[in-house]
């Protein structure tokens, strides 16, 4: 039988570790974007769009966003479990962080692949 | 030497004050002063018992620090020397503080050995290196001076744990005679109980036994994530 390890929002475990996870993945592109400045020290505008032309670069680029969201998604919900005290209140937030995040996603697919 | 003590008395409905004492002392403990300013004015209520450290009944803040008044020496502290109940908890009178939340809290963690074996003719055996796993563990006092100063204990007391009741929660999950590790993960991997440290460490900070509740939060869930993976 499968040990379910998972618990939905009864679970504090998963939120911590994608704290952790995305923080590593944000750390990761972020040395790689400070090498790629070095290496190209006043990048112009061709020198961008020859960057952002490569399907790695995006999907790299969309990780790094969505680690970021992800990040911005626990830490705004500790926040209101720390400090908001109704449940009322606190799911009204979480509503609206969590479609502010979900449309930021979106936005970010579209501005990299230029949909 | 001069000090400003919080003082409420619940009995005459005024408002908590901060009274102002001199004393000629300036060696000796701050529980000695304590007791000799209890001389001078004996409705100053404060607890105490051992006086060396190990009961941990007269924990207190202490210039905007947690500590025991019988371990800090008069001659550490800057003038006046203020004195406050731990923050957090439902004052009683003067310096004494309901403890009730924070007791409540570590009963919560099952602190003692959960053991389904029948016993053995003497006692159950750990090896020295088991044995080392519980240092810096066992010796927690349960003073109170941690999980008063943790702001996650502040907001949440009833249903944070706290670092002290975290503490001995891991004192029991290490611990090689223990067989209810797994029921004891079980029972902090909620969003509240363990999870509302933020490793802000003011607990490691002010524990008068120097141990480090945030170390051994940490361990647990190190212990949670190699159950998971």
């Amino acid at each position: 039988m499968v040990k379910r390890i998972f618990d939905g929002a009864h679970d504090g475990l998963r939120g911590w570790l994608l704290q952790r996870i995305s923080a590593v993945v944000m750390a990761l592109y972020t040395m790689l974007a400070v090498g790629w400045l070095l290496l190209h020290p006043h990048p112009d505008y061709t020198q961008w769009a020859a960057l952002f032309a490569s399907n790695t670069v995006r999907s790299i680029t969309l990780l790094f966003l969505l680690a970021l969201f992800a990040h911005a998604w626990v830490g705004v919900r500790d926040i209101a479990m720390d400090y908001v005290k109704s449940a009322g209140v606190r799911l009204g937030i979480y509503g609206i962080v969590i479609g502010l995040l979900v449309s930021y996603a979106i936005w970010a697919v579209r501005i990299l692949w230029g949909f | 030497m001069k000090f400003k003590i919080y003082r409420y008395n619940p009995e005459t409905g005024a408002a908590p004050s901060m009274q102002e004492y001199a004393l000629d002392a300036s060696s000796g403990m701050l529980l000695d002063a304590l007791i000799a300013l209890k001389e001078q004015d004996d409705s100053l209520a404060f607890r105490r018992s051992c006086r060396e450290g190990v009961c941990g009944s007269d924990a207190m803040n202490i210039n905007g620090r947690n500590g025991l008044a019988c371990i800090t020496p008069l001659s550490s502290l800057k003038q006046p020397v203020e004195l406050r109940p731990l923050p957090g908890l439902p004052v009683v009178r003067d310096l004494i503080v309901d403890m009730s939340q924070f007791f409540k809290q570590y009963h919560s963690i099952k602190p003692y050995l959960i053991n389904n074996d029948p016993p053995p003719q003497t006692e159950r055996l750990q090896s020295p290196r088991e044995r080392k796993e519980l240092n810096g563990l066992y010796e927690c006092i349960l003073c109170g001076c941690c999980s008063t100063a943790c702001p996650s204990f502040w907001w949440n007391p009833d249903r944070f744990v706290g670092p002290a009741g975290l503490l001995q929660a891991y004192r029991f999950i290490v611990d090689s005679r223990d067989q209810a590790a797994d029921e004891r993960l079980d029972d902090l991997k909620d969003p509240y109980r363990l999870f509302r440290c933020h490793t802000i460490m003011n607990c490691a900070d002010v524990c008068p036994k120097e141990l480090n509740p945030t170390a051994a939060i940490g361990r647990i869930k190190e212990r949670m994530v190699k159950r998971m993976v």
